[in-house]
């Protein structure tokens, strides 16, 4: 018998969803458990078994299209359900099953308090659903499903403890700040089907260089308006806002959907749809500007601040604004690279800060940490790992990925992108080995409470820690440069990447200029560390004496340069305002008028005609008299 | 020596007619309208429709208008009043409105409507009107006529019941219509 | 030889005196009459049709007039006088509850 291929990937989860929400209570908490990890873990099983059966074809053949059903046909324009797995997706699609197993193991231990265990593991299996149908869809139409999916999924799960104000309100301004970048996805989805009349990857991007004029304000237009909806997804600059206060939710929420796999929806998105970006060079520029500013701009407020979660955030934002950079210089395999790497990473460190929290009895502030790492081996030495993978030390996946993103800046002559994507690594050194300091090493600042209850993880928390950890070591291996037409992992995306006519120039550097700039990447990430630990484990006074120096500068930083207060007030307000004013001019004035008006017109009316019943029948008689005589004239003439 | 008589009783009835509609006096209205009823019997007589003629002293001016009579003087009706502009005012309108449709009729006549003489001799004029009146009735008209008891019926079971008034008030015995049955045939 | 045209003629003043009398009049039971007088103007053009196309169908409709005009004065005038006991008016100018 031959078991399907892909469309079972994303209906595993579903399936899960469904016997949740029927089964429910009877199946318990193991039930649950079992439940919701088997599915994703079957999931990744068949997402292995599709992406070998894929690396077994010839190279030009990694393209396989499974169709499941035609879903609307609107005169000359269709959009169906089937799915795509080519070198792309294939490496979307095990980095989120692989992962999303992972961290669904290490949930069924985090949450096992949690009275509301069973509506976490429906939400979460929801997201994996809307997850891979995003990843693996054919069509912008069926993607934009999962990526509203996954937005859905993302609200219900940041206001999980929805009876948390906080909470909730976290809730509302992820999917409102998503909304609005889906906006903009939209329209430019609409500017497909004009200029191509399909959604669908394979003819888009087949007409694109047709009805398109490279370098034209139609596909520039069009380009920028599905990068509004990749920032809106991928928290950059402008609708980042959200990612920080989305650390509300449970840690595994975080780690899944705001590290490895919701937020990198965007940059996935752009990678796939490179042919369009490239056909628009300023379009380029902009996504690569924004990429690095954001990278800089949120390493710079993660200096600041004091919850080991909300640095964590800042640093997601920084790591997506390096993919989008990536992405913005044309090297949308580096991109996707950094992507996997970071997932690695990323989780481990949301995963690990999860657990520091549960043996701390949910404490968050890192001011309330310290001298943690004999009590907590293991999660103090997979959090190392992870540290040092992104801060960029040599030989951890995040020195591959995070050095070809910049080799490939200097190398298209991106010159200033490259110089903030140093500054900002070394931040990121800086403000990784800070938070690692500030938690583990050092002399204990515990509070009474969490001190008496400290204890390591259960192994459900930290198997998975472990993994993550060996994957964040190795995963950068598929990434080596220096190698002969390119490393491992950019010959798998080859395929993808090049198609299309529109034929991006390789820019190659020389051996020497690689070395050298390796060798400023490690240089300053080696600065980044070494000044972190100067500063918070040799002489601790070096801190508290800077934060006093540069007071007004550390409270910009700690207030994220007051971003959130000026949406507030430039955008939230007025629109508050004028929602106010249309409701009491427009909708009580002029909808309420004109539907009562119709009313008292009536009345009017028949205020008027009622007069003709006068009471009398006098005047009955007359008017039947008139009429008699009416109708004798008309037939007799 | 017909037209002349005809035009005897034309007057007469028109005469009465009016007056019937301008006496302000109720019971002298009841009176003319009978002395309308015999008019009218006459132009019967004289177009050959003997049992009709008959009919109408007996029915309308015999049994009907003693009904009007007798409500008129039980309601005890005083001379009617009439004054006041917006009677006036109504009474115009009516006037004109009368005026209106005898010019229509006039119009109606002028188009050579209605020409030809009125016959003498009626089919069945051997037996007697009434004779030929009966055959008709009976046979071709038989289902109106049946009908038309049980209008009769309907007519003084409803009478009954609007007259009584309240449950155990006095009510006003309509008597005339139990003989009215009797003319009509069964009921 | 009486001219049908004036027989025709005839019925036509006596209803619209008939109509006068209706608008012009305010007593109900001067009304009624007047209805009466209608009835009867159509009597006789009924009977001078039956005698112009020498067929006793006219008679014999106006036999049934007859017979429903009485039917109908007799409920008629037991409306009337219903009505005098509850509003103590004949004038129909007086009795109008059911205006609009």
């Amino acid at each position: 018998m031959r078991l399907p291929l892909l469309w079972i990937i994303p209906a595993l989860p579903l399936a899960a969803v469904l016997l949740n929400l029927l089964l429910g209570d009877r199946l318990g908490k193991r039930g649950t458990a079992l439940l919701a990890c088997g599915s994703v873990i079957a999931a990744f099983g068949f997402a292995l078994r599709a992406v070998l059966h894929l690396a077994g074809l010839p190279e030009a053949e990694r393209h396989l299209i499974e169709f499941a059903w035609t879903w609307m046909r609107v005169g000359d324009f269709s959009a169906d359900v089937s799915f795509l797995l080519d070198p792309l997706s294939a490496v979307m699609v095990l980095v989120v099953t692989g992962v999303g197993s992972l961290i669904h193991v290490y949930a069924t231990g985090y949450m096992s308090h949690d009275p509301s265990f069973r509506r976490f593991f429906l939400y979460l299996n929801l997201f994996m659903f809307a997850m891979l149908t995003l990843v693996l869809a054919d069509n912008y139409l069926l993607l934009f499903v999962g990526w509203e999916g996954v937005g859905l999924c993302s609200y219900l799960l940041i206001g999980f403890w929805y009876e948390r104000p906080s909470a909730a309100e976290a809730g509302k301004k992820a999917f409102i700040v998503n909304r609005i970048g889906d906006f903009g996805f939209m329209l430019g989805a609409f500017m497909l089907v004009a200029a191509t009349g399909s959604l669908n990857f394979d003819r888009v991007f087949a007409a694109a260089p047709h009805v398109f004029a490279t370098g034209g304000a139609a596909i520039t237009l069009t380009a920028l308006l599905m990068f509004l909806g990749a920032t809106g997804k991928s928290a950059q600059i402008p609708l980042f806002t959200w990612l920080p206060d989305a650390m509300e939710g449970p840690t595994p929420v975080s780690a899944l959907i705001h590290a490895a796999t919701m937020v990198t929806a965007g940059v996935y998105m752009l990678a796939r749809s490179h042919v369009l970006f490239e056909m628009s060079p300023a379009a380029m520029e902009v996504v690569a500007v924004i990429g690095a500013a954001t990278a800089l701009m949120a390493a710079t407020i993660g200096l600041a601040q004091n919850d080991i979660k909300r640095v964590l955030a800042y640093s997601t934002v920084s790591q997506l604004g390096y993919m989008f950079m990536a992405c913005g210089v044309g090297a949308f395999g580096a991109g996707i690279f950094h992507v996997m790497t970071h997932a690695f990473f990323k989780a481990l460190l949301f995963l690990g800060a999860g657990s520091v929290i549960h043996a701390l009895s949910d404490e968050q502030d890192m001011r309330r940490m310290g001298g943690l790492a004999p009590k907590l081996p293991w999660t103090h030495a997979t959090m190392l790992v992870a540290t040092l993978a992104i801060a960029g030390v040599p030989l951890f996946s995040g020195f591959f990925s995070k050095d070809e993103i910049l080799a490939d800046a200097f190398a298209s002559g991106h010159y200033g992108i490259w110089a903030v994507g140093i500054v900002g690594a070394a931040l990121t050194a800086f403000y990784m080995t800070r938070l690692y300091v500030l938690t583990f090493c050092g002399a204990p600042r515990l509070t009474h409470e969490a001190e008496h209850h400290l204890h390591e993880s259960p192994p459900s928390m930290i198997a998975p820690l472990v993994v993550l950890a060996v994957l964040s070591f190795i995963g950068g291996y598929v990434g080596m440069p220096f190698q002969e037409g390119g490393h491992a992992f950019a010959r798998w995306l080859r395929p993808v990447m090049e198609a299309g006519e529109v034929v991006v120039p390789h820019h190659e550097l020389s051996h020497g200029a690689e070395w050298a700039l390796l060798a400023v990447s490690v240089v300053v990430a080696l600065i980044g560390i070494g000044g972190a630990l100067q500063a918070y484990l040799v002489v601790p006074g070096i801190a508290t004496s800077l934060r006093e120096r540069f007071g007004g500068l550390h409270r910009l930083l700690e207030h994220k340069y007051w971003v959130d207060e000026v949406y507030d007030a430039f955008v939230v307000r007025p629109f508050m305002a004028a929602s106010q004013w249309l409701w009491r001019v427009w909708d009580s004035l002029v909808v309420d008028g004109l539907v009562n008006g119709v009313g008292y017109t009536l009345e009017l009316g028949s205020g008027m005609l009622k007069l003709v019943q006068t009471g009398f029948v006098g005047t009955y008689a007359l008017w039947i008299a008139l009429g008699v005589i009416a109708l004798v004239l008309h037939f007799t003439r | 020596m017909l037209p002349v008589l005809f035009v005897a009783f034309a007057a007469l009835l028109v005469v009465t007619s009016l007056m019937v509609v301008l006496h302000k006096n109720p019971v002298t209205s009841a009176l003319f309208l009978v002395l309308a009823f015999c008019s009218l019997a006459g132009i019967y007589l004289l177009l050959r429709a003997e049992f009709l003629g008959m009919v109408q002293i007996v029915v309308y001016a015999g049994a009907i208008m003693v009904l009007f009579l007798f409500v008129i003087m039980y309601l005890n009706l005083q001379h009617d009043v009439e004054t006041g502009l917006q009677i006036a005012v109504r009474r115009g309108i009516g006037w004109f409105v009368g005026a209106l449709m005898l010019l229509t009729g006039a119009a109606l006549l002028k188009r050579g409507w209605a020409l030809g003489p009125a016959n003498e001799v009626m089919p069945g004029a051997e037996q007697g009107n009434v004779a030929a009146i009966g055959r008709v009735l009976y046979s071709r008209y038989l289902f109106p006529f049946e009908i038309t008891s049980i209008l009769l019926l309907v007519a003084m079971v409803g009478v009954i019941m609007i007259a009584r008034g309240r449950t155990g008030h006095p009510s006003v015995r309509m008597g005339p219509a139990a003989e009215r049955g009797a003319a009509g045939g069964s009921a | 030889m009486i001219p049908l045209s004036w027989l025709i003629g005839l019925s036509a003043i006596v209803f619209t005196i008939g109509v006068v009398g209706v608008l012009v009049r305010r007593n109900a039971l001067v009304i009624f009459m007047s209805i009466e007088l209608m009835l009867n103007a159509a009597n006789l053009a009924f009977v001078a049709f039956a005698s112009e196309m020498k067929s006793l169908d006219g008679q014999v409709f106006v036999f049934f007039v007859m017979t429903v005009a009485a039917a109908e004065v007799a409920i008629g005038l037991a409306i009337i006088v219903h009505l005098f006991r509850l509003r103590e008016t004949v004038f129909v100018d007086e009795i109008h509850l059911l205006k609009g």
